[in-house]
């Protein structure tokens, strides 16, 4: 509409002049918000394209083997899928329950001054490098839970199999323990939107009946939240499972399926990263491309699915649509 | 049970509760304390002059630096924002000016599933798409590379939040003015709304300085200087991946200095975003 009221004064020239710089810009512009999905498509294409050699090889049976032995050419993920889900199960485990009594505590309990600079420190947290947390784990986690918590633990709870066998420092559980670490900030601080978004309505009717603030959290908070907070679960379980670094570093490498969790271990990120460098076979770069691509997979599932929980719960009144 | 009782039950509950949340948060920010704590102790008193100037020095010789892999790291984050900049930056434009609410909806939803794709990930693709077909094989550019594809996605974000901050009059009377609406957006609408979108850069900076997966085999590493960006480079979290493993406990310091050095540089960056959007308000 700029371009009628210009044409009255200006020579037509001028308004193609604007026209065109107007149509190059918008395309531009759509070019670059398009780029989104073609770097998703581009993702996919290169693992796909990548591992086709792998494929054609093992097919499907290829995610269900266990052998890993790179120099007589056989290959199975089982042991790299095993391991990224038993620890991120172990992150999860240990990160859900303290990322929402953090959450609870900055929106519901903690005293107004201090909530921002605990946000302001969760978010330093979240902007700790893996590999710094690898190096801290290496040297300052791993030799005081080699003599301080996984003895203990193997005295409370040795009669289950899995606390059993010999305790090295580095193995599942300990890579299960810094993942947790690090997905804390994320899951702290969606769970902390989510609850912002609970109407205060909620909590004030709670207060009307006579509950104490545990029960208006329980009652009225968490239940009207839960679909949130589980979102901000799911999204944590995407970032466990691509975690690389800090894993490689404490996990052991060690490509087999072990029954006890002071095992070392090895999960899809972490192999990739060990030995994509090494591989000088045609055949071992592609078997490394598909896991890649089964990591791959898993995230992009994983994260539709959070995006979706934490989108329907998120304020939906503020939301436009 | 009495009245009382179940009142002193469910206040004794509530006191139980509240505690247990106060437990959550501190040793939800703790481990921040141990981190801080060791990287001061452990690598302080290895950072010196030589530190920020030297080449990394062989086993047993002391003296040795990661200057060429904090220039690495800067060399990177130069290419990245060559990448991810202009990209994020115009998307974030087509978001807020142009799209429809369907179609952003779209858009908002992958760059978020696409920020959640593990960086080991962009790392075998820069690899697919530079140093496989040898153009030119282990280098910067592809290094780069990776790091730009992850930072299209958080500027691309932040463009479009601070973006719909601009009121609505800005753009209307840069219209009236008879200015086409290109010029309306990159003269009006993106100098009011600079500071905002600089932070979100340097955020998106942060975020990528401390990726190490990617880096692997892209950038690959270097114990000299990067004579050229299609030569392999050295960058400070590959530098202290690689010290952090060896078994020497000369590299183990100066991995710790390194470390401290990189934690320093994310949080310059993050504070200067900070200080620049609370100048704002």
């Amino acid at each position: 509409m700029s371009t009628t009221v210009a044409s009255v004064s200006a020579p037509a020239e001028l308004e193609r002049g604007s026209r065109l710089g107007n149509r190059i810009f918008y395309l531009l512009c759509l070019a670059a918000a398009l780029s989104i999905g073609v770097l998703l498509v581009l993702v996919a294409y290169q693992l796909y394209e990548g591992s086709h050699l792998a494929m054609k090889q093992f097919g499907w049976s290829f995610l269900v083997h266990s052998t890993w032995d790179p120099v007589n050419e056989e290959f199975g993920a089982l042991p790299f899928i095993f391991g990224t889900f038993v620890t991120s199960a172990i992150a999860l485990l240990i990160a859900v329950p303290l990322s929402v009594g953090t959450a609870i505590y900055l929106t519901d309990l903690a005293p107004l001054w201090l909530r921002q600079p605990l946000v302001s420190v969760i978010e330093m947290l979240a902007s700790v490098p893996s590999v710094i947390w690898g190096l801290w784990a290496v040297f300052v986690l791993i030799p005081w839970l080699r003599v301080g918590l996984f003895p203990l633990l193997q005295k409370w709870l040795g009669f289950l199999p899995f606390f059993r066998g010999p305790i090295y420092g580095i193995g599942i559980l300990t890579a299960g323990i810094i993942v947790a670490i690090m997905i804390l900030p994320i899951v702290t601080s969606v769970s902390r939107e989510v609850l912002r978004s609970v109407p205060n309505l909620q909590r004030e009717a709670a207060y009307g009946l006579g509950a104490t603030r545990w029960e208006v959290t329980r009652i009225a908070v968490l239940s009207y939240a839960r679909r949130g907070i589980f979102g901000a679960a799911v999204l944590g379980l995407g970032r466990a499972l691509g975690e690389t670094m800090a894993v490689t570093m404490v996990i052991g490498n060690n490509p087999e399926i072990a029954r006890s969790l002071f095992a070392p271990g090895s999960t899809l990120a972490s192999v990739i990263a060990n030995e994509f460098t090494e591989a000088n076979s045609n055949m071992h770069l592609s078997v490394l491309f598909e896991l890649g691509l089964v990591l791959l997979g898993l995230t992009i599932i994983i994260n539709i699915v959070a995006q979706f929980m934490i989108r329907a719960i998120s304020s939906p009144e503020t939301r436009r649509a | 049970m009495s009245v009382a009782a179940n009142h002193r039950y469910r206040k004794f509950k509530n006191g139980l509760m509240n505690t247990l949340a106060i437990v959550c948060a501190l040793l939800v920010i703790s481990p921040l304390g141990f981190i801080l704590f060791y990287l001061i102790r452990q690598g302080a008193s290895s950072i010196n002059w030589a530190f920020f100037t030297n080449l990394p020095a062989p086993v047993g010789q002391v003296g040795g630096g990661m200057a060429n892999a904090i220039v690495g790291t800067i060399e990177l984050l130069l290419l990245a924002s060559t990448v991810g900049v202009p990209i994020g930056v115009l998307g974030g434009i087509y978001l807020s000016e142009y799209g429809g609410e369907r179609m952003n909806d779209w858009i908002r939803f992958w760059a978020d599933v696409l920020n959640g794709i593990p960086s080991i990930v962009w790392g075998i693709v820069a690899y697919a798409l530079i140093v496989l077909p040898k153009l030119p094989g282990f280098s910067a550019y592809a290094g780069g590379l990776a790091l730009g594809f992850m930072m299209i996605p958080l500027v691309l974000r932040t463009t479009e939040e601070v973006l719909v901050l601009v009121p609505r009059s800005y753009r209307e009377a840069a219209l009236a003015l008879g200015l086409p609406q290109w010029k309306a957006i990159t003269r009006i609408v993106l100098p009011t709304a600079l500071k905002g979108i600089i932070t979100g850069v340097l955020l998106a900076m942060a975020r990528v300085a401390g990726e190490t997966a990617p880096l692997l085999f892209t950038a690959f590493g270097n114990s000299y200087w990067n004579r050229s960006l299609s030569q392999p480079v050295a960058a400070l979290p590959l530098q202290i991946f690689n010290y952090a493993i060896s078994p020497y406990d000369d590299w183990h310091r100066q991995a710790w200095a390194g470390a401290l050095v990189l934690v320093g540089l994310i949080f310059c960056l993050s504070l200067s975003v900070r200080f620049l959007s609370r100048e704002k308000r």
